[in-house]
C-alpha cells in the first residue's frame, strides 16, 4: 500500500509540475503585449513599455517562471493586470462559487448515473439497456450550452418556473441560491450522467459474469441479495475512479454553464481574463484548476484503498 | 476489476467513454461480415441520414435556404416562426432557417478534419509506444497523462488564446488535445497484439520496425481505432460548437450555429426563444447523429 500511494504521489508532483510549464508556456506565448492590452490602441510606446518593465512581462521566460511557481506555491498567484490587485482573492470567491454548483451537480448525478448504469446492465441487450445507453451518450456529447438554452426555453421562459440567471443576488438565503443553481446544473448532470452510467454498466456487467456471482446464484441466494452483496460491491470500485476524473472535466464545463446563466465562477473568471489578455488570473485559475483535480484524483485513490482489501494488502500488485 | 493500479497511464481502467476497452477487445475480433451486418441496424441508418442531411446542407446551402442568410430585412427584426420564416427571424431580420442550413458548412469541416488529424497523429503515437515501451512508453506516457489531467476542452481553449483563432488553428488544436486520448486507446490495443507470434515472426524475418508498426500491428488495430474515431468525432462537434459559443469560432456574420447562439441568446429573456433554440437543436441532431452510428459500430463487433 505504500508503494502504491508513494507512487502516486510521485505521478502527481510531476504532472502538475508539467501542468505548470505548460500553462505557464502557452500564457507567455499570447499574441499582443499587455501593457498594449491594457493601455489601449492609442497609449504612447513608452508608456507601454514602462509598464511592461513595472509588470515584469520583459525579464527573462525562467526568471519570470521561477518568480511565477515560488509565489505560487506560497500561495501567492500574482496580481491582476485587469483588477491591479491580488488575484488569490478573486480566484478563492470564484472557487466557493464554483464549488456549490459542481456540488449541487455532483449530489444529483452520481446516484442517478450509477442506477441508470446497473439498471442498463442488468437488462443488458434489451430495450431499456439501450435506451439508457444512447441517451447517456448522447446527452454526455451534447454541449452544455445547448441543453442548457432547450432548459432556460422550457422551464425558465415556456412553462416560468425556475429563475434564468444562476445568480441569487448578495444576501440571498440559501434556498433561494439553492432554486438559482437548479436550471445551470442540469446541463452538467446530463454530461455526466453518460460516463458514470457507462462506466456503472460495464463494472456490473462483468461482476454478473464473474465466478463468485455464479457461485452465489447458484448456491440459492435471492437475486437481490446477489447484485447488492457481491455484484455492487465490485463494480462500483472503478465508477468511483470516473467520478473523479470527472472533476477536470466538469470545471472545464463551468466555462460554458456559467456563462450562459451569468455565474460568478471560475470558468466565468478564467473566461473573462482570457478576453482581457490578464495572464496572471489565467494562469493561476487553470493552474487551481489542476490542483483541484489533482486532489479529487488522490481521493479517489484513498477511497479505493478503503474500499478494496486487495490492495491493502497486496501493496498495488506492481 | 481486481487490477486496479495495473496500468499508471490508465487509473480508470481504459474506460473513460465509449473508446473503452470493452470496445477494444470487441473490436479486435471484428469481421466482414460484421460490417455488412452495420448497414442493416435502423440506428445506423438513423444517424447517416442526418449526416447526410448536413452534408448536403452543408454542400448546397446557398442553394437549399430560402433567403440570403445575410440579408438583412429591418423591418421584419425579431418575428417569430411563421408560413414566410418557418423558424423566424432574429434581431436583424435575417431568417433563422437559412443560417442554420447554410451554418452548417464551418462545423461539418471543422469537425472531420480536427478528428482525422488527432487520430493521425494519436495511432502514430500510440503504435510507438506500445510497441517500443520501455523508456520511450514511460516519458510519453507521463506527457500524454499530464495533458490527459486538464480537461481537453480548457487545453484547447489555452491555446487559443494564446496561438489567435482561425479555422485552421482551431482543427489543429482540437486535433492536438484528442491526440493524447487516441494514443493512450491505440497503445492500449497494440498491448494487446504484442505478445502474438504473428510479431515474433516478423520480428524473425528481420522486418524492420516502422514495417512491423504499419504494416503488421496497424491493420490488426484498426476496428479499435475506427470505433474511436467515431466516438471522438462525436466530441469534436461537441467541442467545435462549444468553442463557437464562446467566440473562437467563425467570426460573424457568417452564420455558424454556435455563435449565432452566442450573439442572440441574451433575447431569451425577451422571449425570442426561435433564434437560439433552432441552432441548437441543430447541433443537437448532428451529436445524436454521430452517436447513433457510433453505438451501432459498437454493437455490431460486440455481437
Amino acid at each position: 500500500m505504500a508503494t502504491f500511494l508513494l507512487k502516486r504521489l510521485g505521478l502527481m508532483v510531476l504532472t502538475l509540475f508539467i501542468l505548470s510549464l505548460i500553462v505557464f508556456l502557452a500564457g507567455q506565448v499570447l499574441p499582443g503585449d499587455p501593457g498594449r492590452a491594457i493601455l489601449g490602441p492609442f497609449a504612447a510606446q513608452s508608456a507601454v513599455h514602462a509598464l511592461d518593465t513595472q509588470l515584469g512581462v520583459n525579464k527573462p521566460l525562467i526568471t519570470r517562471y521561477l518568480s511565477w511557481i515560488g509565489g505560487a506555491v506560497h500561495g501567492n498567484l500574482g496580481e491582476s493586470y485587469t483588477y491591479q490587485s491580488a488575484v488569490a482573492p478573486f480566484i478563492g470567491a470564484a472557487l466557493i462559487n464554483s464549488v456549490k454548483l459542481a456540488l449541487l451537480a455532483f449530489v444529483v448525478v452520481v446516484p442517478l448515473g450509477i442506477t441508470g448504469g446497473v439498471i442498463a446492465a442488468l437488462n443488458v441487450g434489451r430495450p431499456v439497456d439501450r435506451i439508457i445507453s444512447v441517451t447517456g451518450l448522447s446527452l454526455a456529447t451534447v454541449p452544455e450550452f445547448v441543453s442548457g438554452i432547450v432548459l432556460i426555453v422550457v422551464f425558465g421562459i415556456g412553462l416560468k418556473v425556475l429563475p434564468v440567471t444562476a445568480a441569487a443576488g448578495p444576501g440571498a438565503s440559501v434556498g433561494s441560491q439553492f432554486r438559482h443553481l437548479i436550471l445551470p446544473a442540469i446541463p452538467l448532470v446530463f454530461v455526466l450522467f453518460g460516463y458514470i452510467a457507462r462506466m456503472a454498466r460495464a463494472g456490473t456487467i462483468e461482476a454478473l459474469n464473474a465466478d463468485y456471482t455464479r457461485t452465489a446464484i447458484l448456491k440459492g441466494l435471492p437475486r437481490f441479495t446477489v447484485i447488492r452483496r457481491h455484484v455492487l460491491r465490485n463494480s462500483l470500485l472503478p465508477t468511483i475512479t470516473v467520478i473523479a476524473t470527472q472533476t477536470g472535466y466538469l470545471i472545464g464545463g463551468l466555462v460554458v454553464v456559467e456563462t450562459l446563466f451569468n455565474y460568478q465562477g471560475v470558468g466565468d473568471l478564467i473566461f473573462k481574463a482570457a478576453q482581457g489578455k490578464d495572464f496572471p488570473m489565467l494562469e493561476a485559475g487553470i493552474l487551481v484548476i489542476g490542483v483541484v483535480y489533482v486532489l479529487a484524483t488522490l481521493g479517489a485513490d484513498l477511497l479505493l484503498i478503503a474500499l478494496n482489501p486487495r490492495l491493502r494488502i497486496g501493496g498495488g500488485n506492481d | 476489476m481486481t487490477d486496479v493500479a495495473a496500468d499508471p497511464l490508465d487509473p480508470a481502467g481504459t474506460t473513460l467513454g465509449p473508446g473503452s476497452a470493452v470496445a477494444v477487445t470487441a473490436a479486435a475480433r471484428a469481421t466482414p461480415a460484421q460490417w455488412s451486418l452495420l448497414v442493416r441496424k435502423a440506428t445506423f441508418l438513423a444517424g447517416a441520414a442526418i449526416i447526410v442531411f448536413w452534408v448536403v446542407c452543408a454542400i448546397f446551402g446557398h442553394a437549399i435556404a430560402p433567403y440570403n442568410p445575410l440579408a438583412q430585412q429591418l423591418l421584419d427584426v425579431n418575428t417569430g416562426p411563421s408560413g414566410a420564416h418557418w423558424f423566424g427571424t432574429d434581431p436583424l431580420g435575417r431568417d433563422v432557417l437559412s443560417r442554420i442550413i447554410v451554418g452548417a458548412q464551418d462545423i461539418l469541416i471543422i469537425t472531420p478534419l480536427a478528428t482525422i488529424l488527432g487520430t493521425i497523429v494519436g495511432t502514430a503515437l500510440g503504435l510507438a509506444m506500445g510497441y517500443f515501451g520501455g523508456a520511450f512508453d514511460l516519458i510519453a506516457g507521463r506527457l500524454v497523462e499530464s495533458v490527459l489531467a486538464l480537461p481537453s476542452f480548457i487545453i484547447a481553449f489555452l491555446f487559443l488564446v494564446a496561438v489567435g483563432h482561425s479555422t485552421t488553428t482551431l482543427i489543429v488544436v482540437i486535433g492536438f488535445v484528442f491526440t493524447p486520448l487516441i494514443a493512450r486507446t491505440v497503445r492500449a490495443a497494440v498491448l494487446a497484439e504484442r505478445h502474438l507470434d504473428y510479431l515474433a515472426a516478423a520480428r524473425l524475418l528481420g522486418e524492420n520496425p516502422a514495417r512491423i508498426m504499419f504494416g503488421e500491428i496497424l491493420p490488426n488495430v484498426m476496428p479499435a481505432i475506427l470505433v474511436e474515431f467515431t466516438v471522438r468525432l462525436g466530441y469534436a462537434v461537441f467541442t467545435v460548437a462549444t468553442l463557437s459559443f464562446l467566440g473562437f469560432g467563425i467570426q460573424p456574420p457568417t452564420p455558424d450555429w454556435g455563435a449565432d447562439i452566442a450573439a442572440d441568446y441574451v433575447g431569451l429573456t425577451a422571449g425570442y426563444w426561435w433564434q437560439v433554440l433552432f441552432p441548437a437543436l441543430a447541433i443537437a441532431s448532428l451529436v445524436i447523429a454521430v452517436n447513433l452510428i457510433t453505438d451501432a459500430i459498437e454493437q455490431v463487433l460486440a455481437s
